[in-house]
């Protein structure tokens, strides 16, 4: 399964919509790195709303991904985390406090914004 | 005690299938969605040890149904090779795999009974409650 990675200026949009496994969670790291080396985008909004869960994989998955667009040059936002998944997520001790967030997608793209243009 | 059902982990897909199945369980059981994605996410972090550390194995739940109390029990077994210091697989940030060893000090946090067995060359078997509150 792919999931789809949407290009918007120089930004590129991504809502992630299905309950992930580990497979699709690494293509998915691969396919956001190739379209952010094609597009030259500076900034990525990752949309969170509709994931119910994440464990320790799929944050490291998510962590790692962050890491490695901040070394090609682009920033990265994380949407829409849900309550039960950031109290899920502490629980499992988790706090990704290098992450940018924001609460949703709108909030997002002005963090963004504002970061870009500093 | 009510039905027990089981999933057996024999491919990575399976990891997923195991914890939807636990969400439908602790939901029909009464669960919240806080618990819930508790429930469901130490599912996955038994079922990926399962994946990552025996190869196969199994995952059980059971509803609690007892007078004073409701609740699910999960069951993982696999007959992999064993944690041979247990005190140290239940350190937080303690990996062999590269993961963030979050796992099993992670599961321990988000049920409230936490009980682990494992036989060096025979397997493991953890069993764990969450209580309905």
């Amino acid at each position: 399964m792919r999931i789809p990675i949407l290009k918007l200026h120089n930004y590129l949009l991504i809502s992630i919509q299905i309950d992930l496994d580990d497979q699709t969670a690494i293509q998915f790291q691969e396919d956001l790195l190739s379209k952010i080396h094609q597009s030259g985008a500076t900034g990525v909004v990752i949309d969170l709303t509709s994931v119910d869960i994440i464990d320790s994989f799929i944050a490291k998955v998510l962590g790692d991904v962050v890491t490695m667009s901040d070394l090609m040059g682009a920033k990265v936002v994380l949407t829409g985390i849900q309550p039960a998944v950031a109290m899920t997520l502490i629980d499992l001790g988790i706090h990704m406090q290098d992450v940018r967030t924001a609460l949703d997608l709108e909030q997002g793209l002005i963090k963004l914004r504002q970061e870009l243009e500093e | 005690m009510d039905f027990q059902s089981c999933v057996n982990i024999q491919k990575e897909w399976d990891i997923v299938g195991a914890r939807q199945l636990g969400r439908d369980r602790a939901k029909s059981i009464g669960f919240g969605t806080v618990d819930q994605a508790r429930i469901a996410t130490a599912i996955s972090e038994l079922a990926r040890n399962i994946y990552l550390y025996a190869g196969t194995g199994k995952i059980c739940f059971e509803t609690i149904d007892e007078m004073s109390q409701k609740g699910i029990r999960i069951i993982a077994t696999d007959n992999g090779p064993g944690i041979r210091d247990i005190s140290q697989v239940m350190e937080d940030g303690y990996s062999t795999s590269g993961g963030l060893g979050a796992g099993l000090p992670g599961v321990k946090r988000l049920m409230d009974q936490f009980d682990i067995v494992s036989n060096p060359g025979k397997g493991t078997e953890i069993k764990t409650i969450k209580w309905l509150r």
